[in-house]
């Protein structure tokens, strides 16, 4: 069940210029609802100024500490307000919303799940490697960034994952795109992705010539959150659907891109 | 001790136990918001809009946030008059408040089929006709924005719509009192307003619109005082009741267009912001009224 919830920001840090890690708190654990990786919360922007409530994916939740973690880009007026938080604020959220990753529930040994993630792209990557390390499967990460300083969540995915890092500029890793890390290539029965399109329809073409199962998280604009406004649609095989609400994860089969990236 | 006041009101032939609606297009079927709120507090709420057939809608983007408010072009994207019946109408068959369908049409023709095939539901007793959509090219607006125009729509759905008949108008128009008069002659049994005012905003980084179809439709707090003017001038000049709308995000918001002379409110783009803004809305109305000492909601229509 969806619901209005105010949550105070206990922990907030800066992973790398531009970013901010923002560790929110329930009043109580009861309160903070079940929600599963790749869901996210709409976070209405502190400032009186901001009209619209933000979308921001779920980076991790810790329903024993009634705890919720999110991970945001300064990417305009909102988000840079997020980004400017103090510990002791509290924020307004609505949550949890849309259709997040499906990860089966007993995996068996054929369960080999590459995760792809380009810069604050790896926020719902997070809470779904730790779902997955859960059912006993130790998943692959590859995490691209713009360069060293821009690698996200490395320390944490490290605990719960294979990570392997690509950056533009060759700083850390391997030099190039995430598609062109030897771990991209290697056989995986599933890829779980989200970062910048472009990305993402690069891993998509990829999926597709492979034949492996691809799943993608996007984050058209929306301001409802709740499949009201339909104004987050995604062209899809079915025709326009909401990303808030049919999403933000949708099977890479389900939509009209091009093979082409 | 105060008694709990009364705020039903009675939009012509049809009593509402309060005066708050929600906006079509803003609200989805209802469903969407059960989490937030309880449907059957509300007067009713308005359903997306609903075309003879389905529609998919303008292109994305389709929405840009301005200074308080946000501009739209949805397009209409609804699953037609016959999807609804089929999957929408039965779900909403435990809900006590009032249900009412928001019309939209290319032709006249498409108004009166759409009326003709909602008329065996039992719990829609009222339409909305939406004579005033922005976002497509036949979509309403040609209509609303003339008084023969208008009264053209509303003659033909009178005649084939027994219920209640309400007509949504648009501000983008010379005078929309003109408009009004001629949706009342024609047989409406009461008036919305205002639907969205046609607005533009540009991304200047990339040197382009913002929506996909350069223009859209502003709503929000921004065009509010727009909207309280209009519905306070065609309040002044018409006989049937009037319904206003235009950025109510509070109680205080919904008295600024009852005292302007509407008899029901409808709450819109504010549910995108706060989900329960509309029960929230409910209660605000009713504490003014015990802080204020009075009874009756409808004390205090068209004061000003």
């Amino acid at each position: 069940m969806k619901k209005i919830l105010d949550m105070q920001v206990i922990r907030i840090s800066i992973p790398a210029p531009g970013y901010a890690h923002i560790v929110l708190a329930a009043d109580s654990p009861s309160e903070l609802p079940e929600c599963t990786p790749g869901q996210f919360v709409q976070v209405q922007i502190p400032d009186h100024d901001t009209f619209l409530r933000r979308p921001i994916s779920i980076c991790d939740v810790d329903p024993q500490e009634g705890t919720l973690t999110l991970l945001v880009r300064d990417a305009g007026r909102g988000t840079r307000n997020l980004c400017h938080l103090s510990a002791g604020q509290t924020l307004n959220l609505v949550l949890p919303l849309g259709h997040g990753f499906s990860v089966p529930e007993n995996p068996d040994s054929s369960y080999h799940p590459l995760l792809v993630g380009g810069g604050v792209g790896v926020a719902p990557l997070l809470y779904l490697a730790r779902a997955i390390n859960a059912r006993g499967v130790r998943p692959d990460v590859i995490l691209g960034a713009r360069s060293a300083a821009d690698v996200l969540l490395k320390e944490e995915f490290e605990r719960v994952a294979h990570v392997f890092i690509t950056t533009n500029d060759g700083s850390e890793g391997v030099h190039g795109l995430v598609t062109d890390h030897p771990a991209f290539k290697e056989e995986h029965s599933v890829i779980y992705c989200c970062g910048p399109t472009p990305m993402m329809k690069a891993v998509a073409a990829y999926a597709r010539a492979h034949a492996v199962p691809c799943f993608v998280s996007l984050e058209n604009m929306m301001a409802c959150g709740l499949g009201a406004c339909l104004c987050c649609v995604e062209k899809t095989v079915d025709g326009h659907l909401c990303v808030c609400t049919h999403g933000p994860v949708f099977d890479i089969n389900a939509l009209t891109w091009s093979d082409h990236a | 001790m105060h008694n709990k006041p009364s705020l039903a009101v009675e939009l012509g032939n049809l009593p509402l136990a309060n005066p708050v609606l929600t906006a079509s297009g803003t609200f989805g079927y209802g469903l969407e918001y059960a989490d937030f709120v309880d449907l059957d507090s509300l007067g009713g709420f308005i359903v997306k809009g609903t075309t003879l057939e389905p529609r998919q809608g303008n292109p994305y983007p389709r929405m840009a946030e301005t200074p308080s408010g946000m501009l739209n072009a949805v397009g209409l994207q609804n699953g037609g008059v016959d999807h609804f019946i089929n999957h929408i109408y039965p779900r909403l068959s435990n809900i006590t408040s009032e249900i009412i369908v928001n019309v939209s049409g290319a032709a006249v023709e498409d108004y009166v089929e759409v009326c003709r095939r909602l008329q065996p539901l039992d719990r829609i007793r009222a339409i909305e006709v939406n004579i005033s959509c922005p976002n497509v090219k036949q979509g309403g607006m040609a209509f609303g924005t003339t008084p023969e125009g208008a009264a053209r729509v509303t003659e033909a759905v009178r005649a084939a719509w027994p219920g209640h008949l309400m007509v949504k108008l648009s501000p983008n128009v010379t005078s929309i009192v003109d408009i009004a008069l001629a949706v009342q002659d024609a047989g409406a049994d009461s008036v919305s307003l205002i639907n969205t005012l046609l607005g533009m905003a540009i991304d200047v980084e990339r040197r382009r619109p913002m929506l996909s179809t350069i223009t859209g439709g502003l709503s929000g707090p921004a065009v509010r005082p727009v909207a309280v003017r209009m519905v306070w001038q065609v309040a002044k000049a018409l006989s049937i009741p009037v319904v206003g709308l235009g950025g109510i995000t509070s109680g205080r918001d919904a008295l600024e267009f009852i005292m302007a002379g509407a008899t029901a409110v409808q709450v819109g783009t504010y549910n995108f912001v706060d989900p329960a803004a509309t029960a929230r809305v409910v209660t605000e109305i009713e504490d003014y009224l015990i802080r204020h000492n009075i009874s009756d909601i409808n004390e205090l229509r068209g004061i000003i």
